[in-house]
């Protein structure tokens, strides 16, 4: 509704915003092979899917690992998060290609980008989270005698939990993201990236295919964010509302 | 009264920070026997609750000695001779209320069904049986501090150290948990050391009470508490029990000009 209004009331041609009707029925198009636009969205989209899911735990665990060596030791954090940060500030469009060139065409890379984005709020949140004890529940520990692990495991580890749980949402998102940038360099043959990038060629002729496209990526990225609720939501029980991350 | 359980002598605890250090005790010497209750009263930022911390070895005193049943503080500590209760609750969020009881349990590695069935004899003495299964942002303040007396118990500690566990509730909820608390104690054979600010509750909960002086906190007396036991509501209203406040009150002005 907004969009077609908007779209008549400014008098957008179609070429700059297709109709609603135009974008749905690029899915029901027959492609060059002869099969339909849904099925070939939706089999990139499943590769896709897989890169992200790989890169998303590869990330995750590795986001996990660096916060809770961080946590464990301020001079390592002192040492190496400035490192974190700088591979961050780095456009992802610049690295992505060399990642490619070292690790191939295939989902290897891509999945390895999807974790580059994906680490990193992992890291800084969970690190926020283990260190965002209350003092009070540490000198419980301490008068219990407590031994490290059981600190960790039964007091930082889920004190850290709806901190994890926020960077995962965010993660579930980026590390789409990571894979479609993956999948733009030239070489690669499946994957949303590919199929925006051609349909970013033949944009001016087909309008509509690329917006299918991006509907398509953003309907995975919004099917990744809602995965990582639900598990949140089963996990986090103990808090009056899930509105409270 | 036997060999002390807690002997403080000298202690006395000075805290340095870039602002410049701060003497918050000097010369604390302090024994109190088995089975005694003990409060520690006295004006804010007096050390009081550093007093009770060093004796659970969880600050370390600068100067003085501290033996807890003939042990340094640390190996009582190790022994898990304690049980503390804090001023908040301090109850895990993601951990139900029997759950939260357990804590120690599993720390310790107690046997499975110890670890069952303990939780649950220490809720129903604290009135709170019914509550197992819920977590903690379901129960009141009183409640709360009731599961935090209840995990204190778990391990059945020789002593009870309380840092103001009443102090953040409403004056009838404190009055109630008095009573529960000396049911309590009266249950178990503990050595309790209890700090305060209020006047009453010190006076009807103990079989003494220390008062202190303010920073840096030196003892302004002692005040040996006669009332009968078992204590009731009508404790409150004995003749008896408005001289010992009376008495506890003055000990606390003469504690300011000392």
């Amino acid at each position: 509704m907004v969009w077609e209004g908007g779209k008549a009331l400014f008098a957008i041609p179609a070429y700059k915003l297709p109709h609603v009707h135009e974008i749905f029925g690029d899915f029901l198009r027959e492609g060059a092979g002869g099969e339909r636009w849904a099925w070939i969205m939706a089999q990139n989209a499943g590769y896709t899917a897989l890169e992200s899911l790989v890169g998303f735990f590869l990330g995750g665990s590795a986001g996990f690992a660096l916060a809770v060596l961080f946590a464990h030791s301020r001079l390592l954090e002192r040492g190496f998060l400035p490192y974190v940060i700088a591979s961050q500030t780095v456009p992802i469009l610049a690295i992505a290609p060399m990642v490619v060139v070292w690790l191939g065409t295939g989902w290897v890379s891509k999945a390895v980008i999807a974790a580059y984005l994906t680490f990193f709020p992992v890291t800084i949140n969970m690190l926020r989270g283990l260190r965002a004890v209350e003092p009070d529940a540490l000198t419980l520990m301490r008068a219990l005698a407590a031994t490290p692990r059981q600190v960790f495991c039964r007091l930082r580890f889920p004190a850290a939990l709806p901190y994890l749980f926020t960077a995962l949402r965010i993660s579930a998102t980026v590390s789409v993201v990571g894979a479609i940038v993956g999948e733009l360099p030239v070489g690669s043959r499946y994957g949303m990236g590919v199929v925006i990038i051609n349909a970013a060629q033949y944009y001016n002729w087909r309008p509509a295919n690329l917006w299918a496209a991006i509907l398509v990526s953003a309907l995975l990225g919004i099917v990744f964010y809602g995965a990582v609720g639900a598990v949140e939501r089963r996990v986090v029980r103990w808090r009056p509302s899930p509105a409270a991350s | 009264m036997g060999p002390p359980i807690i002997d403080v002598q000298g202690v006395g605890k000075t805290f340095d920070s870039q602002a410049g250090s701060t003497e918050a005790l000097r010369e604390i010497t302090l024994a109190v026997g088995p089975e005694e209750f003990v409060s520690i009263i006295g004006p804010s930022g007096c050390g009081k609750s550093t007093l009770v911390r060093i004796v659970g070895d969880l600050v370390e005193p600068s100067t003085g000695t501290v033996r807890v049943n003939g042990k340094s503080p640390r190996r009582a500590r190790l022994d898990r001779d304690y049980g503390v209760v804090f001023q908040t609750p301090v109850l895990y969020d993601w951990r139900t209320t029997a759950e939260n009881v357990r804590l120690p349990l599993e720390l310790t590695g107690r046997p499975r069904a110890d670890r069952e069935a303990r939780p649950s004899a220490l809720l129903a003495l604290v009135g709170l049986a019914a509550f197992r299964d819920h977590y903690p942002w379901q129960l009141s303040g009183g409640m709360q501090q009731r599961v935090a007396i209840a995990r204190a118990l778990a391990l059945e500690p020789t002593i009870l150290l309380m840092d103001e566990p009443f102090g953040a509730l409403d004056e009838m909820t404190r009055e109630r948990l008095n009573l529960e608390l000396l049911h309590v104690w009266s249950e178990t054979s503990a050595t309790v050391l209890f700090v305060t600010h209020s006047i009453a509750e010190a006076v009807f909960l103990s079989t003494r009470v220390v008062v202190m002086t303010p920073r840096p906190g030196q003892v302004a007396a002692v005040v040996d508490i006669d009332l009968p036991r078992p204590r009731a509501d009508a404790t409150r209203t004995l003749p008896r029990f408005f001289d010992l406040v009376t008495t506890v009150r003055s000990s606390l002005r003469d504690g300011v000009r000392l």
